[in-house]
């Protein structure tokens, strides 16, 4: 167990910093003009919260961090979550900085003064399971022909740096013989197709015909890239069970304001017994969730060896809050809630693409059974 | 006019010959889709010739509106031959020759409330596709409180002046008529102060701007009225106002409860949308082998699966029942759990299919949009919310509040 879940004076003083930011930089209204544009995320945006620290959250202060770890980082999702600010923070300053967090500054770097993006193309399937890879890693002296497809890669045609993972050894379904390669995203061999998922972010489809790679791009161990990958991906999902909780802690504050503002026979809807318990309801889930996602970076913090339960507790939890906190939104908000000219469903869409991504409820309440004995 | 044999036997013959001559096999052979479907109207394209002859072959006989009386347009059938029509239809995978909301509400409101000389001004108009109308009922300010409308009706002696805005009236941008709940006397209590009046939408002040729904395009509008003048009269003496002067809520009741249990017919998993004609089953065949083999999910579709069945046993009881004499406010029960099932399938089918489901437009085509637009089965003719209430106050006789 962690020392407490209460944020620190830190962490306040953070969030507070981050919604006012993002409140100024990067309303829902900024969103929605990136989707009319047809834009999956702000160049621009990223480049401030780079200027800010924020892509140095879980770097070294050699490598131009700030450190201030994955409970931090989880305020900053959350906080991102929220007002639906799209970019490349998880991927990048969460996933990639905590894989790379051995690697030589210069690379570090990159993440630090925001010029690197990454992108974490480890899925083959429909669904979340790194196992499964079957993509080659085929070697030939002190060099490697990577072949292969991976799916729903999260910034996967904006970045300009990719974490893949393929397989040196072992056959499919089994964790070992795995390998974590970090590649230029222009490498010859690679295509990229950008993919318009409802969330309107960048998902990509990466197609890698003998993509050339040496030693010097393995991350960690030849054949254990699942030992160097482990971390970045516990990090990732805690980071984007924040985002989530905050995606329903956006569409709550949407709906409760609707409750007390909306007249309906001549009431405030928000009078209406039913509705009124399905709010608090919505409340005690979002409290509950709230729990284990601090829960979760602490543990990242303090014993990221043994946080996979945490973790997994946490994007359980906050796929299920936020799909309810959604769902209830639309509906109490009657007919406006199905426009488009209104919010809610951008919540909705990123609800259900987070839902899927880094693991599902399944996913994660499997690894918790494993872990709790059953 | 039309001259069907009483004899179920002697008109099933007469209607398949009617059919198999009458209606193009061009038409037969047709996929069904939102193409296919003949609205009619002064300003409806037909996606094909063969669309048009068949709409005016079925009107010449009545059959548009089977039911309906002769005079009216109709061909007069009793409720057995309308079934054999409709098998036969499907026999011969025949496409209806019109749909609109001129036959699905206009008409059924004509026949209980309008007068003879109503009836014979409209109705024929609507049986042979000639005018498309729309129903404007919503507004910005009045959903579930749909008798709380304030789009106003003033009277100016022998025309009204109409003012007001209609949200969700699908089709408007196309439709040639408007029967629209309006306020004609803002001093009543509000059920007694409104009326069920017909405007034309080529009148001026008349406008429409198209909605957009979180899943994409849609076929509804919102519909302004800036002081558009409807003649109390026609030139032949019709009132543009069906039943009784401020009792329009009486016309709209009527309706509503129809609306309600065609809305609820989409739960009992009927063959529409991703699925298309295959079942659960064969739809996850075609998916990522390894699918079911967690146990989430496979539970979760176990379950849907029982209460889909389950469902489509309680629409066949109900409509069984509607035919002995009525289910009542029952109905709203129908709409519940249909629209509320309906969601869930789609969450499902979201969740089997994962990272594919959420492309706007992938392997599974429209998937992700039909999820979005099922988010609306709970809310559009009456929110669950309302359904909860209609049952627990009148069905279960609750004390209210
Ligand atoms: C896709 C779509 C299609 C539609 N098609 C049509 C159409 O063809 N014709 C037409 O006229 N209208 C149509 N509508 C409008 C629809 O009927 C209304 O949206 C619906 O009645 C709800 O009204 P509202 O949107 O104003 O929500 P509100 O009435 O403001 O409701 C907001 C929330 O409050 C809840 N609520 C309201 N009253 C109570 C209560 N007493 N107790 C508990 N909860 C309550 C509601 O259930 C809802 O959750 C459509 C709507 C949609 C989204």
């Amino acid at each position: 167990m962690v020392a407490s879940l209460i944020p620190t004076e830190d962490e306040v003083m953070l969030r507070d910093a981050a919604r006012g930011f993002l409140q100024e930089s990067s309303p829902v209204t900024a969103f929605r003009a990136n989707r009319d544009a047809g834009r999956t995320h702000d160049p621009a945006l990223w480049k401030e919260m780079a200027q800010m620290g924020w892509t140095g959250v879980l770097l070294p202060e050699d490598a131009g961090g700030s450190e201030m770890g994955h409970r931090a980082a989880g305020i900053l999702s959350e906080e991102m979550g929220e007002v639906l600010a799209a970019s490349p923070f998880i991927s990048t300053a969460v996933m990639a900085a905590t894989a790379l967090r051995g690697a030589a500054n210069d690379r570090l770097a990159g993440i630090a003064d925001g010029s690197s993006i990454y992108a974490i193309a480890v899925d083959e399937g429909p669904k979340h399971a790194p196992a499964r890879t079957g993509m080659t890693a085929e070697k030939s002296g002190n060099a490697f022909k990577l072949s292969g497809r991976k799916v729903f890669v999260a910034d996967g045609a904006s970045a300009n740096r990719v974490l893949v993972l393929a397989r040196t050894g072992g056959s499919v379904g089994e964790a070992e013989g795995l390998t974590l390669f970090d590649i230029d995203a222009d490498r010859a061999g690679l295509t990229r197709n950008a993919k318009h998922t409802v969330d309107e972010r960048d998902h990509a489809q990466l197609d890698f015909d003998a993509v050339e790679a040496t030693g010097d791009d393995v991350v960690g161990e030849v054949d254990g890239g699942m030992a160097a990958l482990h971390t970045a991906l516990n990090a990732g999902q805690a980071a984007l069970s924040a985002e989530l909780l905050g995606v329903s802690a956006g569409a709550f504050g949407m709906t409760t304001g609707y409750l007390k503002e909306r007249k309906q026979f001549g009431r405030t809807i928000g009078s209406f017994q039913a509705l009124q318990h399905r709010a608090a309801h919505l409340f005690a889930e979002i409290e509950i969730t709230s729990s284990a996602i601090a829960n979760a970076g602490r543990m990242m913090d303090e014993d990221a060896e043994n946080a996979d339960i945490a973790v997994s507790i946490a994007k359980a939890r906050a796929t299920q809050t936020a799909k309810l906190a959604v769902s209830e939104g639309v509906q109490m908000h009657g007919g406006i809630g199905m426009t488009d000219e209104f919010d809610m469903g951008f919540f909705m869409k990123r609800a259900r693409v987070g839902a899927e991504w880094l693991g599902d409820y399944g996913y994660h309440a499997a690894r918790v059974a494993a872990a709790r004995g059953f | 006019m039309s001259s069907f044999s009483d004899d179920l036997d002697q008109f099933r013959s007469e209607v398949s010959a009617f059919i198999a001559e009458k209606c193009p096999q061009k038409l037969k052979d047709m996929p069904s889709s939102e193409r296919s479907i003949c609205w009619g109207g002064k300003r409806f394209t037909f996606s094909c010739d063969e669309q048009r002859i068949w709409m005016e072959n079925a009107a010449a006989v009545g059959l548009t509106a089977p039911r309906w009386p002769t005079e009216y347009g109709g061909a007069g059938l009793n409720r057995a031959q309308e079934k054999v029509f409709r098998e036969e239809m499907a026999k011969a995978k025949a496409p209806s020759p019109l749909e609109s909301f001129g036959l699905w509400m206009l008409g059924p409101a004509l026949l209980a409330f309008g007068t003879h000389e109503q009836k014979l001004k409209y109705l024929p108009d609507i049986t042979n596709g000639r005018i498309r109308w729309c129903q404007g009922y919503s507004e910005p300010g009045a959903g579930s409180d749909l008798a709380s409308v304030q789009t106003r009706a003033e009277d100016k002696g022998d025309h009204w002046v109409v003012n007001g805005s209609k949200i969700w009236t699908s089709y408007a941008d196309k439709a040639d008529w408007i029967f629209a709940l309006v306020r004609t006397d803002k001093d009543a209590p509000k059920h007694k102060g409104i009326s069920f009046m017909l405007i034309d939408m080529e009148a001026e002040g008349v406008s429409t701007k198209p909605i957009k729904l979180i899943s994409g395009t849609s076929v509804f509008c919102e519909t302004f009225f800036d002081n558009v003048v409807v003649p109390k009269t026609d030139e032949e003496g019709n009132s543009r106002i069906v039943g009784e002067l401020n009792r329009g809520w009486d016309v709209a009741k009527h309706l509503l409860t129809h609306e309600r249990e065609m809305i609820g017919g989409g739960g009992s998993g009927a063959a529409s949308g991703v699925l298309g004609g295959r079942s659960l089953g064969a739809f996850i065949d075609t998916l990522d082998e390894t699918i079911m083999d967690d146990p989430v999910v496979r539970s979760q579709t176990m379950e849907l699966e029982i209460d889909t069945l389950a469902m489509s046993m309680t629409m066949e009881r109900y409509k069984d029942m509607a035919k002995q004499g009525g289910v009542g406010h029952a109905s709203a029960m129908l709409k519940y759990s249909g629209t509320e099932l309906n969601k869930r399938r789609y969450e499902l089918l979201m969740s089997i299919t994962g990272s594919e489901g959420v492309e706007w437009d992938g392997e599974h085509g429209s998937l992700a949009p039909e999820w979005l637009r099922t988010k609306a089965n709970s809310i559009e003719g009456g929110t669950s919310e309302v359904m909860l209430d209609i049952l627990s106050k009148r069905v279960l006789e609750l004390p209210s509040s």
